[in-house]
């Protein structure tokens, strides 16, 4: 048992200070407040002041936890709306760019003055050797082999093999075993254009050492191959050089961009033997350079 | 037996300082019988008592004068302990040493006090150093009056009855 008269001093020293509080409860500051009550107010205010900022600390992080959790929430729902925005959008896109292509090759059905048929691409060649697509066009719609495949930009290929009642191959130009009557626009000096293994994907084979080439020449289907129709642009000269032989080597870049082929038109028009090219009719007016 | 003796001794001299000071406001500055009561205290009793009996007497004294409670409430508390102390570290059984203590307290009281004051209400302290004195001189000398009184009292009062007694058989 603590005999607080054998601790004088602790004794003292409650007794003062509790006499110092005692006094300071009764002595105003300059405030008008009595010092006591605003020690006792200051102090206290460091207490509420440090409990507040516990707490708020507290409730801040709480809230910022709940507060990330619903953005957490919120930003897996925003990405979701991106993610799905960003489809229809670029389902906008291919629309806005299928009608632009369709309206393309509307303006070419109806500036041509051969029959076609439009026909959407369906898939590729599964045999890289062979570089071929198919078409949603088939023989209950006329299609027949060796037809004219054509798209905006100019000749895409020729159909190939036995077609489907509902669809048909083709092979398209820039394959190797391919080949086209052409000339060049500028000239009209003629060849034959072929598909190679290497970039530009486009050879135009036959052409004199003497004929006037340049890079940038258009270059077209003559029709003396009997399955394209004359006057359909095949690509642009990229390089024109004098060959060892009689023949000059010429690169052609086609105007068909072949990796974004979605639609084409099958010129219905049967095949024939090479015909001079005065009996193939012509479009009536050239479009779709590819540039 | 101590307590009841120390709070009659504050009693009486509150009620008697009170009284004075109803008859005459300078011969209550000149006295502070309460101080008195409490230094006495503090030498009679030890620092424990005196510390507690000046913390109480100052608190009422305080109470009753109508200024800041507290201020001679401390101010006896520290003489009424010290006095205690220093009461029981030197040898003050004889009146000079216990005139000498209570004209100390009595300026150490005067001091604390004022100096309190001042502090509280602001100002420089405003000690009278004649009045203290005075005051202290007066103390004292009450002070080594109650203990001759106290110590040769009962001493005094049992030769008075022998004294009575014995004229009583002579006359007989």
């Amino acid at each position: 048992m603590l005999d607080i008269r054998r601790r004088t001093g602790v004794l003292l020293l409650v007794i003062v200070v509790g006499q110092l509080f005692l006094i300071s409860a009764q002595v105003p500051s300059k405030s008008g407040v009595p010092v006591f009550q605003a020690v006792t107010f200051g102090a206290f205010a460091r207490v509420q002041g440090g409990a507040a900022g516990f707490l708020r600390g507290i409730g801040n992080i709480w809230g910022n936890y709940v507060w990330l959790r619903g953005v957490r929430g919120e930003n897996e729902e925003l990405r979701k709306q991106v993610t799905d925005l960003s489809v229809r959008l670029q389902e906008q896109r291919a629309l806005a760019q299928r009608a632009t292509r369709l309206q393309e090759l509307l303006t070419l059905q109806t500036s041509t003055a051969v029959p076609t048929l439009a026909a959407d691409v369906i898939a590729g060649n599964p045999n890289p050797g062979m570089l071929t697509i198919t078409i949603g066009r088939g023989s209950a719609d006329g299609v027949q082999p060796d037809m004219a495949v054509v798209a905006a930009g100019g000749v895409v290929g020729r159909i190939i093999g036995p077609t489907a009642a509902h669809a048909a191959r083709v092979q398209v130009l820039i394959d190797r075993n391919a080949a086209a009557g052409a000339y060049i626009e500028r000239t009209h000096s003629g060849g034959m254009v072929v598909g190679v293994d290497h970039d530009p994907p486009l050879s135009m084979d036959l052409v004199s050492n003497m004929a006037d080439v340049k890079a940038g020449d258009m270059v077209m289907a003559s029709g003396v191959d009997g399955i394209y129709p004359k006057g359909f642009a095949i690509g642009r000269v990229e390089s024109s050089e004098r060959g060892s032989g009689l023949y000059r080597a010429i690169a052609v870049r086609p105007s068909v961009d072949f990796s974004s082929l979605e639609e084409v038109l099958v010129v219905l028009v049967p095949p024939r033997s090479a015909v001079p090219e005065d009996s193939v009719p012509a479009p009536a007016a050239t479009v779709g350079t590819g540039k | 037996m101590k307590t009841p003796i120390v709070i009659a001794a504050l009693a009486v001299a509150l009620l008697l300082q009170s009284t004075i000071a109803g008859m005459s406001f300078t011969a209550a500055s000149r006295v502070n019988l309460v101080l008195v009561a409490v230094i006495y205290v503090g030498l009679a009793y030890g620092a424990v008592t005196g510390m507690l009996a000046g913390c109480a007497a100052g608190l009422v004294q305080d109470a009753i004068a109508g200024g800041i409670v507290g201020i001679g409430g401390l101010s006896k508390t520290i003489v009424g302990f010290f006095v205690g102390v220093l009461g029981a570290q030197f040898i003050v059984s004889t009146p000079v040493p216990r005139f000498l203590m209570f004209f100390g307290a009595s300026l150490v009281h005067e001091l604390c006090f004022q100096a309190l004051y001042a502090l509280v209400e602001a100002h420089s302290i405003r000690l009278q150093i004649s009045g203290a004195l005075i005051q202290a001189l007066v103390n004292g000398a009450v002070g080594i009056t109650i203990f001759m009184l106290a110590e040769r009292g009962p001493e005094m009062m049992q030769r008075d009855n022998w004294r009575r007694s014995s004229t009583v058989r002579r006359r007989y």
